[in-house]
């Protein structure tokens, strides 16, 4: 209610259509950048190794095996096995499959609906009331316990929990992608461009929207780490991916009862839970040192 | 300032009432019979009636909405289907637990968060800022469940130094609490200390580039003077802003900390309502706490106008 919108104009990026993208300005700066460097190796790893899961661990995650129960990390187990004998390596890679992919899914669903709330708002003001004062609702609860709310109303599933999550976080997309659009709307070439007749969809999609891109693509990076945070904590409350599929959430909360004996079922899941989340603020943090310099800490 | 509280309360009433909305539409958001998921799959039809009945869930949408906000109205939230108690009561009762680490929680983000922030400003780009902001992005990447539970590991099972669960109300012992509410506190807290360095780190900052820094610099005060009554009182305004989000995230982690250590307060509730699908809790809950963090901004937005006088409202935004 207080925030204070900047005009956030880039003129350069469109500008430089002759140069290769890697020879950009943009992306020489984010390779000077350490910790976006260091966030973007990270971040490889983890997407590398969840993709290639079926064959870098081959064992079937959810194959029992009672002969091979807690056996801690090793040569033949490398993250160990848990209280059923399943292979933790072959879980942790598996479970990281549907982390990276209800992530993935919540940034896209919040990016297009947040993009399309906050332009409607922004441009067409009749609804804009309307629609802020229903993401400040929103925005009201705290975040993780309206998407807890909403996936035990709607039943454990993972597609339940990409819902409940992409529905909380929209609301900050959408005032991000208003602010903007409320001033570039008053700008001349904006002005001229309705003079001449272009229709709301055509001003919307290309002189205001390109505006909105920095930003948004740091919020999204953000919008990322919070999604698969958000997953784990849904699952080991058990309104996530339901077992015994293998999920981060769900592997730590099995593992909770053994701790004291098997810490490694927790230890190992949680840290490349950690390791996912720090690699996605830190993407994020570089992406808003490079592309967004006047933002301040974001605060997702 | 009495116009400028009254103009906050009214401009807030539509949020709540959406609110109150949200919170109406999440039982019907079930799909398919909700007493089925409320009674369980072995419930008779008699059981799932009686359920039914007792919620209202006979009667129109209309009715339903209508008993809803004279329920509001009263104070009413609801019944809780497991206990077969008013959510309020529960509420009353289990409150003063969730705010109690709440708060001790907060004071530590406060103390923490600052500190780091304003040390790493003063120290900027030397290995004192790196090593804190590192520590700042590590904290806010922490998943605050999996941070509970390998504290336990370490300070309950391996040191023995503080206990792995277990809560005694302030009011009883405050050095029991004390022991017990520590690592709960801790595992909430690091989030929001991250947060907060990190916000801190960027004002101060910014702060410390003004004009009016170089001017009390420049007449010859202090350096200590100079950073803590002209740099670092203007630090605070900002971070003050960022009050009712640190205390959003505070309530909402709650309900994992709470399960993780079996803490006997709200969140602990709302987590077995969550599992149990006892959707008038979980209902009454949301709305309680969206609630009072809408007036809890209301209040920081007052007392930021009252601090800062360059901050003016305009009535509607």
């Amino acid at each position: 209610m207080t925030s204070i919108t900047e005009p956030r104009v880039r003129a350069g990026s469109a500008a430089e259509p002759s140069r290769r993208w890697w020879r950009s300005n943009t992306w020489r700066r984010l390779m000077a950048h350490r910790m976006f460097v260091i966030g973007a190796l990270l971040f490889g790893l983890v997407l590398l190794a969840t993709l290639l899961a079926p064959w870098i661990a081959s064992v079937d995650p959810m194959k029992l095996s009672m002969r091979n129960r807690f056996k801690p990390p090793g040569a033949q187990f490398w993250f160990g096995t848990d209280n059923l004998g399943r292979d933790l390596f072959s879980r942790v890679l598996h479970g990281g499959q549907v982390s990276l992919l209800v992530g993935f899914v919540v940034v896209v669903v919040n990016g297009i609906v947040g993009v399309g709330i906050g332009a409607v708002a922004g441009y067409f003001r009749r609804f804009d009331n309307v629609l802020m004062r229903c993401m400040d609702a929103v925005m009201a609860f705290p975040a993780i316990m309206l998407a807890l709310g909403i996936a035990a109303a709607l039943g454990p599933s993972m597609a339940n929990a990409m819902i409940a999550l992409a529905i909380v976080a929209v609301p900050r997309n959408a005032r991000l992608v208003r602010a903007t659009f409320l001033v570039i709307r008053e700008m001349p070439y904006v002005e001229a461009a309705v003079a001449a007749g272009a229709r709301p969809m055509r001003i919307i999609l290309t002189h205001i929207l390109p505006n909105c891109m920095a930003p948004l693509v740091v919020a999204l990076t953000f919008v990322f780490a919070y999604a698969v945070l958000s997953e784990a904590v849904l699952s080991f409350l058990g309104v996530g991916t339901p077992p015994p599929a293998p999920s981060w959430g769900g592997i730590i909360a099995e593992g909770r009862h053994y701790m004291r004996d098997a810490p490694w079922i927790v230890l190992i899941p949680g840290a490349v839970l950690a390791i996912t989340v720090l690699s996605l603020n830190l993407l994020g943090d570089g992406l808003r040192d490079v592309l967004d310099p006047k933002l301040k800490v974001q605060q997702a | 300032m009495l116009r400028l509280i009254v103009s906050r309360l009214v401009s807030a009433l539509p949020v709540l009432l959406i609110v109150s909305l949200i919170a109406f539409f999440l039982m019907r958001m079930v799909p398919g019979d909700p007493t089925i998921v409320m009674g369980g799959l072995q419930s008779t039809p008699q059981e799932r009636e009686a359920i039914r009945q007792a919620l209202g869930l006979d009667q129109s949408l209309a009715v339903q909405l209508g008993r809803w906000f004279a329920g509001l109205a009263r104070g009413d939230l609801g019944r809780s289907v497991l206990l077969g108690r008013e959510v309020s009561s529960i509420a009353a009762e289990r409150l003063p637990v969730t705010f109690s680490i709440a708060i001790y929680a907060f004071f530590l983000t406060l103390v923490l968060g600052i500190m780091a922030g304003v040390l790493s400003a003063l120290r900027q780009n030397t290995w004192v800022d790196q090593l804190l902001m590192t520590a700042a992005v590590v904290g806010v990447s922490l998943p605050n469940f999996w941070l509970a539970l390998m504290l336990i590991v370490l300070f309950a099972v391996e040191l023995r130094w503080l206990p792995a669960g277990g809560y005694v109300p302030f009011t009883q012992d405050a050095w029991l609490w004390f022991r017990g509410a520590t690592l709960p506190a801790l595992s909430l807290a690091l989030l929001q200390i991250g947060l907060l360095a990190r916000i801190t780190r960027s004002t101060m900052l910014e702060v410390l580039r003004q004009d009016y820094v170089r001017t009390a610099k420049a007449k010859g005060l202090s350096h200590f003077k100079v950073v803590v009554k002209h740099a670092f009182t203007n630090t605070l305004i900002p971070v003050l802003t960022t009050i009712g989000h640190i205390f959003s995230l505070l309530i909402g982690g709650s309900i994992v900390i709470e399960t993780v250590f079996s803490i006997p307060g709200f969140g602990l509730l709302l987590g077995s309502a969550i599992l149990s699908r006892d959707y008038p809790v979980i209902q009454g809950g949301l709305l309680l706490f969206a609630a009072m963090l809408v007036l809890l901004n209301i209040l920081v937005d007052l007392v930021y106008a009252k601090l800062d006088p360059r901050i003016r409202y305009d009535v509607d935004h």
